[in-house]
């Protein structure tokens, strides 16, 4: 079994599973909070996957997708709390 | 070579499904909040480092240690700030905790931190804040 078919056969099934997990978790959360903590770590997954992809297809320019993402993954982090916040003082 | 990356790869991966798992199964905000902060983290960084060992080239390594490094400063700094609006907006804590510090204490209002133990009287009305 050759680097490939590894991450193709075993890592990404593994992180697709997880990312369905975060989803199932984004869909029945029941506070906000819950909706935003699976987000951020369906982005930080996704992060995961663009670097075994990387990997598999010898292709290095998925990683400057994952810098771009793992900005943007935060900002979007941060920007919820403070709506979260905000909206909790009105 | 091929051999690290794969472990790596298989480090990485292992610990994000264990963050997932964690989402999903448990029972309470914050605690979904400390898994999926702690294990996601060492997940991506150790899938990031297996592409550097994989490709072996120094761009990218300073790169893939630029990603890693922004992760391990971001990913706790956006939990610390999830969690704390969480608690602010009074999200139901876990029926079996044994113990909120805060609760009582904090004045949601005004930002401020009431009486808290060690707390001397030069420092004046504003406490904590934020």
């Amino acid at each position: 079994m050759n680097l490939p078919h590894f991450v193709f056969y075993i890592i990404l099934p593994t992180l697709s599973i997880a990312i369905l997990c975060a989803f199932v978790r984004l869909v029945r959360g029941p506070s906000l909070p819950d909706r935003v903590v699976a987000l951020d770590l369906m982005g930080t997954l996704a992060i995961g996957i663009l670097a075994s992809y990387a990997i598999a297809t010898e292709q290095t320019a998925y990683l400057d997708v994952a810098i771009t993402l793992v900005l943007i993954v935060f900002l979007g982090t941060v920007a919820f709390a403070y709506y979260i916040q905000r909206e909790e003082r009105k | 070579m091929s051999g690290i990356v794969a472990a790596l790869m298989a480090i990485g991966a292992f610990f994000m499904f264990v963050a997932a798992i964690g989402v999903l199964r448990m029972p309470d905000v914050f605690m979904r909040l400390s898994a999926s902060a702690k294990a996601s983290t060492l997940g991506a960084s150790s899938l990031l480092l297996a592409a550097a060992v994989h490709f072996y080239d120094f761009a990218i390594a300073t790169r893939i240690v630029a990603i890693i490094a922004f992760i391990v400063m971001t990913v706790p700094v956006a939990a610390h700030m999830l969690g704390r609006a969480a608690y602010l907006s009074n999200v139901a804590l876990w029926k079996g905790t044994v113990r909120d510090d805060l609760r009582g204490r904090y004045d949601v209002e005004g930002r401020i931190l009431k009486d808290s133990g060690q707390r001397r009287e030069e420092d004046g009305e504003d406490g904590e804040e934020g």
